[in-house]
């Protein structure tokens, strides 16, 4: 069987699988957000390969996975910054420590 | 060929997912989400994808992947390492189902695949696609304002007072 859709579809799938567990199951912070990384971009390898078997000439799929790593960008920029600010009050990046919404 | 580079780049790219969530070594688990990045732009080539994958590799493996590693060195917890919590068997469980819903559903969709075949230099048409007429400008500029919202809420967030 030759390499299609599917098979992409399902890889982008796994990958997403895998961040989610992540993102459930760890503590630390920083680990969390490369879950966070990993899972965004099993949705660009969706995208990309929806643009590349569907629409190959309209390439919209391509253009939202740009906005996808745009807003990746971003959010990995301010997701350190809020760690580091936590880390430099609390001296730990244990997610379960962070309750300073909690009363 | 084509068939056996994309096997053996999933088969890669499962590993080091996979290698980031159950390495016990923070940094360890980053080098091996940069090898997956690296990875992840072999599977935009085998998509015909070019310049999608050059960003791939400048964005995440230039850029994301330095910001992971500093955070990693300015907030270090070498002796607690990468433990799980308490969510661990039902984040399995909600993975394992997750997997199996959705393979199901893509296997069982009848997806409509075009016949043309792909672009050979994507950068152009992208280009006219995202600057043209009733093309994305107003969301390239939203994203610009995005982005000049982040740079400015993180040296906000990580300035000494």
């Amino acid at each position: 069987m030759t390499v299609g859709l599917e098979h992409y579809l399902i890889l982008s799938a796994i990958l997403f699988a895998i961040g989610l567990y992540g993102v459930l199951a760890k503590r630390n912070a920083v680990i969390i957000l490369m879950c966070i990384e990993i899972m965004l971009n099993a949705v660009n390898i969706a995208l990309i390969a929806f643009s590349r078997y569907i629409t190959p000439l309209a390439l919209t799929g391509q253009i939202f996975a740009i906005f996808v790593m745009a807003v990746a960008a971003a959010e990995a920029a301010v997701g350190i910054a809020i760690i580091i600010t936590i880390y430099r009050n609390r001296e730990t990046i244990n997610i379960d420590k962070f309750d300073l919404t909690k009363w | 060929m084509f068939d056996i580079v994309f096997w053996i780049l999933a088969i890669l790219i499962v590993a080091a997912a996979l290698a980031v969530v159950f390495l016990r070594d923070v940094f360890r688990a980053a080098l091996a989400l940069i090898l997956l990045f690296l990875l992840i732009a072999g599977i935009y080539v085998t998509l015909n994808a070019d310049f999608l994958a050059v960003v791939q590799i400048l964005v995440y493996v230039g850029a994301i992947s330095i910001l992971l590693l500093v955070g990693i060195m300015l907030t270090r917890d070498v002796h607690r390492g990468n433990p799980s919590g308490k969510f661990r068997i039902p984040a399995i469980i909600v993975g394992i189902l997750l997997i199996v819903v959705l393979a199901f559903t893509i296997i069982d969709t009848n997806w409509m695949i075009s016949s043309s075949p792909p672009l050979d230099n994507t950068a152009g048409a992208i280009g006219t696609t995202l600057f043209g007429e009733g093309g994305y400008l107003l969301p390239v500029e939203i994203t610009a304002i995005l982005m000049l919202t982040a740079v400015l809420g993180a040296i906000v967030l990580i300035r000494e007072k």
